[in-house]
């Protein structure tokens, strides 16, 4: 049974950067500290190392082996059987001068999470570690996670009916270890640790690259005053985050689920009122 | 607000994943659900005022409708066997989970206030189990909205304050017009009040929904495609149906001609949205563009001497990347 009545903005306990701890809000009370992903897509070589590493790690199927004309990207988007995947775009940013923008994507893990929110099963679940995790042996594939989830992550598997996305490989980090994504990085684009050393570092890089003359580095999903509080995996981008797929001002749709169900009382209300007054009058 | 016509994405692909609910079982479930929730109110209306054809007739259509609906939610389940996961919580923040549970209280009730008004026996028993079916049944016709609202679905969620009010409307529409349709017309009295005023209150609902997507950005995925197409047939059936059961509504024929055009708007309109949704979960602008829009806002109530600014400096800055959708 949940305990949790408030959607997910209710205030609770918070971490040191001022932003929800997620983990002590889902009850645990002594908990390891929150870990997260900073991708840094200024040092992403495009190689996909990630995408293979978490395909064997993790066991996930192929999902399709099309050319898509794409660029270098074959694989198209985060789907239910893709937890990591590397977008390239290619630039031309004046005549004769072009550049390669690569990025891996992955789940946002966020502190807000739509899709924890809405799962009716309790499938989804929040880990010790503050990330957001699917129990396959719960979930019965009702598909709401997938349409509640802003940056387009979660998906359903047509083979098993379920919903699937990265654990953020809960089963390595519980023994300590690095998550195979990161494991596999041959530049540390992608960095794994506790989310308020990543978010520190990432400041540290941003600063670097912007004295280094590169003014259109900016982080993505790292205050948590965003419109999800927050990713726990969050990334440097070198353009705008549409330019990569990504929604520029994702917000968690549950904030206004209060006010739908205040709609949705007044609405019910209104209609039984209607159905009774129908009554009235005299019979003709 | 025109939305600029050109904005940046990856490729033309979607931002958020499309709808795996699917056709004709989830928009046909917010049909039913709400024909049954409606019809469950009408049947204890005109239980209470002795029109027990109307309620009788309305109980069946309530119990029929669930039941189907019960069949399209399992059948639409990635892992139907495991449907009864649906009861292992319950969660507010779900509107799936609160619906689970409202069809769980409601089905049985509906069940045995059918079977007592078409069989004739316990009738305290059937009295009761109207009552509750009457009780439950508004949550069973209106919950849905918040169920499609509350997504990342740009067509839906701009539409969290309204869909409420449509969603119950058209219940209304959809339970009168059938007690309209298939009831005599002298014991159809509840039916027909409730269809006239189900029918008036989805026109204005209706209306403002399409105001607020409008200002939302979102009302292209409600007004073109299969959606636009859907949601204007529903608007004239229900015009129709609206007049005809207001001035003729006692004549036979015409009863059952408006009350046709009745639920057939009310499926329509459930079907027209629904579509809506998908539409806007599939073209990438109906996601970038209202958020762009909004952090401009931002950006402009923070540094007002920006204002001027023309829709930033991406559009336009990368030839390659601009999606003509």
């Amino acid at each position: 049974m949940s305990t949790r009545v408030a959607p997910a903005f209710a205030a609770g306990p918070t971490d040191a950067a001022g932003g929800l701890d997620p983990a002590a809000r889902s009850g645990y009370a002594d908990h390891p500290p929150r870990m997260g992903f900073f991708t840094d897509t200024s040092v992403c070589i495009g190689c996909k190392a990630c995408e293979v590493a978490c395909k064997e790690w993790n066991k996930v199927p192929e999902d399709g082996l099309e050319l898509t004309g794409m660029s270098y990207d074959n694989t198209g988007s985060l789907s239910a059987s893709t937890w990591r995947h590397v977008a390239f775009i290619e630039q031309i940013v004046r005549a004769g001068d072009s550049r390669w923008l690569m990025s891996s994507d992955v789940c946002k893990h966020c502190t807000e999470a739509a899709c924890l929110d809405v799962c009716p099963t309790g499938a989804l679940m929040r880990s010790e570690f503050g990330t957001v995790v699917i129990q396959d042996d719960v979930c019965n594939g009702c598909g709401y996670c997938v349409s509640a989830c802003p940056f387009g992550v979660v998906g359903r598997r047509e083979t098993d009916g379920g919903a699937h996305k990265c654990t953020l490989c809960y089963d390595r980090i519980g023994d300590g270890l690095t998550p195979a994504c990161a494991k596999a990085c041959p530049t540390e684009s992608i960095q794994f640790g506790p989310l308020d050393e990543l978010r520190e570092r990432a400041q540290g890089r941003l600063r670097e690259l912007h004295d280094a003359g590169t003014p259109q580095a900016r982080l993505y999903g790292e205050d948590p005053a965003d419109g999800v509080g927050g990713a726990g995996a969050f990334f440097l981008l070198l353009d705008e985050p549409e330019v990569y797929g990504l929604p520029p001002d994702p917000v968690v749709t549950t904030r206004d689920l209060p006010r739908m169900w205040r709609h949705v009382a007044t609405a019910a209300a209104a209609l039984a009122a209607a159905a009774l007054l129908s009554g009235l009058g005299q019979r003709s | 607000m025109v939305p600029p016509a050109e904005f940046t994405s990856y490729y033309g692909r979607p931002v958020i994943k499309e709808v795996v609910w699917g056709v004709p079982d989830v928009p046909g479930y917010l049909f039913l659900g709400g024909l049954a929730g409606a019809s469950s109110l009408l049947a204890a209306s005109a239980e209470l005022t002795g029109r027990h054809e109307l309620a009788r007739t309305a109980k069946t259509a309530a119990v029929g409708a669930i039941s189907l609906s019960a069949l399209a939610l399992v059948q639409d389940l990635g892992r139907p066997a495991r449907f009864i996961n649906m009861l292992r919580v319950f969660k507010p923040t779900s509107p799936m989970s609160i619906g689970s549970w409202l069809l769980t209280a409601y089905g049985p009730a509906a069940g045995v206030a059918a079977a007592s008004a078409l069989t004739g026996r316990v009738p305290r028993i059937g009295r009761a189990a109207t009552a509750a079916a009457a009780m439950v049944g508004p949550g069973v016709a209106s919950y849905t909205a918040a169920l499609l609202a509350d997504t990342a679905v740009p067509a839906w969620h701009d539409a969290h304050r309204e869909l409420p009010y449509l969603f119950v409307s058209s219940a209304a529409t959809a339970a009168g017009g059938l007690g309209l349709a298939l009831v005599r017309p002298e014991h159809a009295g509840p039916a027909r009040n409730l269809a006239v005023a189900g029918a008036s209150a989805e026109l204005v609902a209706r209306n403002l929904l399409i105001r607020r997507v409008r200002r939302a950005g979102t009302v292209e995925a409600y007004q073109s495609g299969r959606a636009g197409h859907l949601m204007a047939a529903a608007e004239v059936l229900g015009v129709s149906g609206l007049s005809i059961a207001a001035t003729l509504g006692r004549n036979r024929v015409a009863a059952a001609l408006a009350g046709t055009a009745l639920v057939a708007s009310s499926a329509l309109t459930r079907f027209g949205v629904f579509y809506a949704g998908r539409i806007s979960a599939r073209d990438p602008k109906y996601t970038v563009v209202p958020q762009r829009d909004r952090l401009r806002r931002q950006d402009q109530a923070e540094s007002p001497a920006d204002a001027g600014l023309p829709a930033a400096g991406l559009v336009g800055q990368h030839g390659l990347l601009q999606c003509l959708g």
